[in-house]
């Protein structure tokens, strides 16, 4: 009887061990085993990789010195105080002031600029609001008085607290992201929107075409 | 007598010297909080985009400037720094050069009485340091909690019973014994010779246990090269809670590759400096259950700062940078094409349909499977939106003929042939 009854405890001792061993090799922190992991790494190098003939074993790496990214235009304004007064006089906005480019302006405003300038761009983005930044200006500053140029050099390089944001976005995306900081000032500033003067100034360009 | 008169001399000498720090403590704060309050409005307003007050930002700490300068001098940099550098003033020209000639924007909108507020503010005296509260438990994890008294009380019940049943039958067999009834105990022969013995019970309990162990093994098969649930480890502990919940920074802000090309990108460390620049140290909600204290979350900060080679005290790169090895998890193998700037720009998939809640993960992991009948269920379901794309106007009406739907699946429109992804 009392045999037996070990015997009993000693079996589910047993299944209880196994139960425990089976479901123990699930670890989250581990990556799964995989049929066939040679599948998986791609024989050309891939962006995020490590391999032993790069620079700090890095595959991502910026651009060679003196060479120029497809789709990628160099920037000729330097980033000092110079560059930015000559950029801000002389650089001008290369895009059609059309729907399309405000449209997609005011995306990317709302992804990269917002956080911190306000969907306003009064300078009042949930970060502000946090308390996480402070003193964020808004876009209607009189101390500052943003233009076209202006607006784009500070993107590229950043200013003072502010990063850069040429990683972040392409030459085309700062100019529509410009276009519409400049439609946010004029709201700002209670006047008719930057675009809609745009467009009006372009229409009356075409009809003195055409009249001459 | 004498001991007695002594003590009532110290203790009547603490007493005015009390009241007299009392007095001029008070006079202090009569003198300045009216101006501080409406000051450090306004300094957060303006001035702390650049400054700190104990700490270097982009341009000096704040603290005492008053003390530094004269208050004349510092109303005219205030309001136009720039020219009082152009008129050669001697402290002007130094500061900007030791500031990296970074120019300080002009407030010709702050008045003088705006600038004494500002200075009463940065005037105040340091707080202390608050002391660690002792950290209290049990706020955050009630579920978990709950679901384990549950659990204690359940395996209690069951121990309970357990003995209460062995106790029963112990002293039934030992009433039965006293009473003189045999307990027969030895006729019973153990199952499995019964089994053996018995041809037909053998054959079924072979193709039961074939079946038990075929489907676990297709379970088990079925789950390698899946790896739902991954969340590995990554050398700096980031929190997707943090900045996307929280502080509901968008995901294309740091993931801004995924709208424009096949990765989404891990974002490299300057897009963190954008904002970590000015946020070395962590100031929001803790989760002490699981030892996320602000310390915690400050040191990883630090952590990213070694990364990246910056130097907080001195607000200057140093160039030596270390790149931190992130753990990849979602993995699709090589022989898989995914793009995802075609599902997010083009399709307008939320990055958490696939990816799940992002925005309440401490700890990234795989919310999703990541199998192709996964892929494919969802291209089954999705309808693209065909509204203004007057380009394919014509094929999409003759393929919604061909399938007779009105509105066509990804599926329909080619999502299931077998070179889109594989090639």
């Amino acid at each position: 009887m009392k045999i037996t009854n070990m015997k009993n405890i000693v079996n589910i001792a047993v299944t209880i061990l196994i139960m425990l061993s089976v479901t123990s090799c699930f670890d989250k922190k581990k990556p799964n085993y995989r049929y066939m992991p040679n599948m998986y790494t791609s024989v050309a190098v891939e962006t995020y990789s490590e391999y032993e003939i790069l620079p700090n074993g890095q595959a991502a790496l910026t651009p060679v010195k003196g060479t120029i990214s497809r789709g990628w235009m160099p920037y000729e304004y330097e980033n000092t105080q110079e560059g930015k007064a000559l950029a801000t006089k002389e650089l001008k906005i290369p895009l059609a002031v059309n729907e399309e480019n405000l449209a997609k302006g005011k995306e990317l405003f709302n992804i990269y600029c917002a956080i911190c300038h306000g969907n306003k761009g009064d300078g009042q983005g949930t970060l502000v609001k946090r308390e996480k930044f402070l003193g964020i200006p808004s876009l209607a500053d009189k101390g500052r008085n943003i233009t076209e140029g202006d607006i784009y050099h500070v993107m590229m390089y950043g200013l003072n607290s502010m990063g850069s944001y040429a990683s972040q976005t392409n030459e085309k995306e700062r100019w529509q992201i410009t276009m519409h900081a400049l439609d946010l000032k004029s709201k700002l500033n209670g006047e008719p929107l930057w675009s809609s003067a745009q467009k009006d100034s372009m229409e009356k360009e075409t009809t003195s075409n055409e009249a001459n | 007598m004498k001991k007695v008169n002594y003590q009532n001399l110290s203790s009547k000498l603490s007493l005015l010297l009390l009241a007299f720090v009392l007095t001029f403590s008070t006079n202090i704060l009569a003198q300045e909080t009216g101006d501080a309050i409406a000051g450090e409005a306004l300094y957060k307003s303006n001035c702390a985009a650049c400054h700190k007050l104990d700490k270097k930002g982009v341009g000096p700490a704040l603290r005492n400037v008053a003390e530094k300068y004269e208050r004349d001098w510092l109303y005219k940099w205030i309001s136009n720094s720039q020219g009082l550098i152009k008129s050669g003033d001697s402290k002007a020209v130094a500061l900007f050069a030791e500031y990296n000639n970074s120019v300080m924007t002009s407030f010709p909108g702050l008045s003088n009485n705006d600038i004494d507020n500002i200075l009463a503010y940065t005037s105040l005296p340091k707080p202390e340091p608050k002391v660690a509260i002792a950290p209290i438990a049990a706020s955050n994890n009630d579920d978990g909690n709950l679901q384990n008294i549950i659990l204690a009380v359940l395996v209690l019940i069951l121990l309970l019973l357990v003995t209460m049943f062995y106790l029963v039958a112990k002293s039934l067999t030992k009433l039965s014994q006293a009473n003189g009834v045999e307990v027969q105990t030895a006729t019973k022969k153990p199952l499995w010779k019964v089994i053996v013995q018995n041809q037909f019970l053998m054959l079924v309990s072979a193709i039961m246990f074939l079946l038990v162990a075929a489907y676990f093994m297709y379970a088990f098969f079925m789950q390698i090269g899946i790896d739902q649930g991954y969340a590995p480890v990554q050398p700096i502990h980031y929190s997707h809670k943090i900045h996307a919940g929280a502080n509901k920074i968008d995901c294309k802000y740091c993931h801004s590759s995924a709208i424009k090309s096949k990765h989404s990108g891990i974002p490299s460390l300057n897009v963190c400096m954008n904002c970590h620049k000015n946020i070395a140290e962590y100031n929001g909600e803790e989760d002490l259950a699981n030892g996320y204290t602000k310390e915690f979350y400050t040191k990883e900060i630090a952590k990213l700062y070694e990364a990246v080679g910056w130097d907080d005290a001195d607000q200057s790169y140093t160039g030596e940078e270390k790149p931190v090895k992130w753990i990849q998890i979602h993995n699709l193998p090589d022989f898989v094409y995914f793009n995802h700037s075609q599902h997010v720009n083009v399709a307008g998939v939320e990055c958490q349909t696939c990816h799940g809640p992002v925005e309440e993960m401490e700890i990234m992991y795989q919310h999703s499977p990541l199998t192709m009948g996964w892929c494919i269920d969802c291209h089954r379901e999705t309808n693209v939106d065909l509204e203004n794309n007057d380009y394919y106007e014509k094929i999409h009406e003759e393929l919604s003929k061909k399938y007779n739907v009105e509105k066509l699946t990804a599926a329909e429109l080619g999502g299931l042939e077998c070179g889109k992804c594989h090639y």
